[in-house]
């Protein structure tokens, strides 16, 4: 990444133009052709720097189903509680974290009705609760991260 | 918003992000049988409405180099959430905020915001200035950092939307 590319991210992590020529439009505000900031985002992509060039969606809005949850494992079990709740399509962003709660994922689904059932094959197949942290409201940010 | 068949065409086509081309609102348009006009009309309707939060790039954490997360949490009066909230979500090092339910009686905890960083002493001390000066010191609170990711993929709709989940 050199300087361009900072520049790049820096100015594009929100308020990319809704008109016919919007990547014209940002790259005359960074001082770059059209086609160069282009080249650049696709070698952006490419190099992973980028998950993607485009929505940021709201979960809430989209319908489906969506919910944060943890559980407390035994440190002993951690490894193969793990496989046994990532085999699950429906689950996303998995961390490890320090405390007795100590793994947190989230589990999406376009049928509300699959969380739940999620859960309940997890709490199974593992033996251990699945704790809810459903979300009340969102305190909304304009995240921005400085390359 | 309600949201008819063709913005969920619309959102839908847009999973994977915007056509790196010189008119992409139009490209993409045409892939769900609309025309650039009401394609761009109907983008502005979903994101004044928060569905699409904003247009713009996605960056990866920790090819950035925001190798430490955290996630921490306090347990504040139901009265007091909203004010507290919108404070943290002002807050420069802040990236995500939520209230949640409180799952009881193991968690008490309701107020939630995530911060990243280059550093887990960076972490730290944003945290402890962020707890004094909104104020949240005085209520019980929890620090989790992250010790490893495990998974990083979005279900369903894609990478787009579990991201805020």
């Amino acid at each position: 990444m050199d300087a361009t590319d900072r520049a790049i991210i820096n100015a594009l992590q929100g308020g990319f133009p809704l008109c016919e020529r919007p990547y014209a439009a940002a790259a005359a505000d960074l001082g770059l052709a059209e086609s160069d900031l282009i080249a650049r985002l696709e070698r952006l992509l490419a190099d992973k720097v980028l998950t993607r060039f485009g929505p940021l969606f709201n979960a809430d809005a989209m319908g489906g189903g969506f919910l944060l949850a943890a559980m407390k494992i035994p440190p002993a079990d951690f490894e193969r509680v793990t496989e046994l709740v990532n085999a699950h399509p429906e689950v996303a962003h998995n961390y490890a974290r320090e405390h007795a709660f100590n793994m947190w994922f989230v589990l999406g689904a376009e049928k509300p009705e699959r969380i739940e059932q999620t859960i309940a094959a997890i709490e199974a197949e593992t033996g251990y609760p699945v704790h809810r942290m459903p979300k009340l409201d969102e305190f909304f940010i304009d995240a921005r991260f400085a390359a | 918003m309600e949201l008819d068949a063709t913005d969920l065409a619309l959102l839908a086509a847009l999973r994977d992000g915007l056509p790196l081309v010189p008119e992409p609102y139009r490209v993409l348009g045409e892939s769900v049988g609309l025309g650039e006009a009401e394609t761009l009309a109907r983008l502005k309707a979903l994101q004044d409405a928060q569905v699409v939060k904003r247009f713009g790039v996605v960056v990866r954490h920790h090819e950035l180099g925001y190798e430490a997360n955290a996630m921490a949490v306090w347990d504040v009066p139901d009265a007091a959430i909203d004010r507290l909230g919108e404070n943290l979500a002002k807050d420069k090092a802040v990236t995500l905020c939520y209230r949640r339910r409180r799952a009881l009686p193991d968690w008490p905890y309701n107020l939630f915001c995530m911060i990243h960083g280059k550093s887990a002493d960076w972490v730290k001390g944003e945290l402890a200035r962020l707890a004094e000066q909104h104020g949240l010191a005085a209520y019980p609170g929890a620090v989790l950092f992250s010790t490893k990711r495990y998974k990083q993929r979005g279900a369903w709709v894609g990478r787009g939307a579990t991201e805020a989940a």
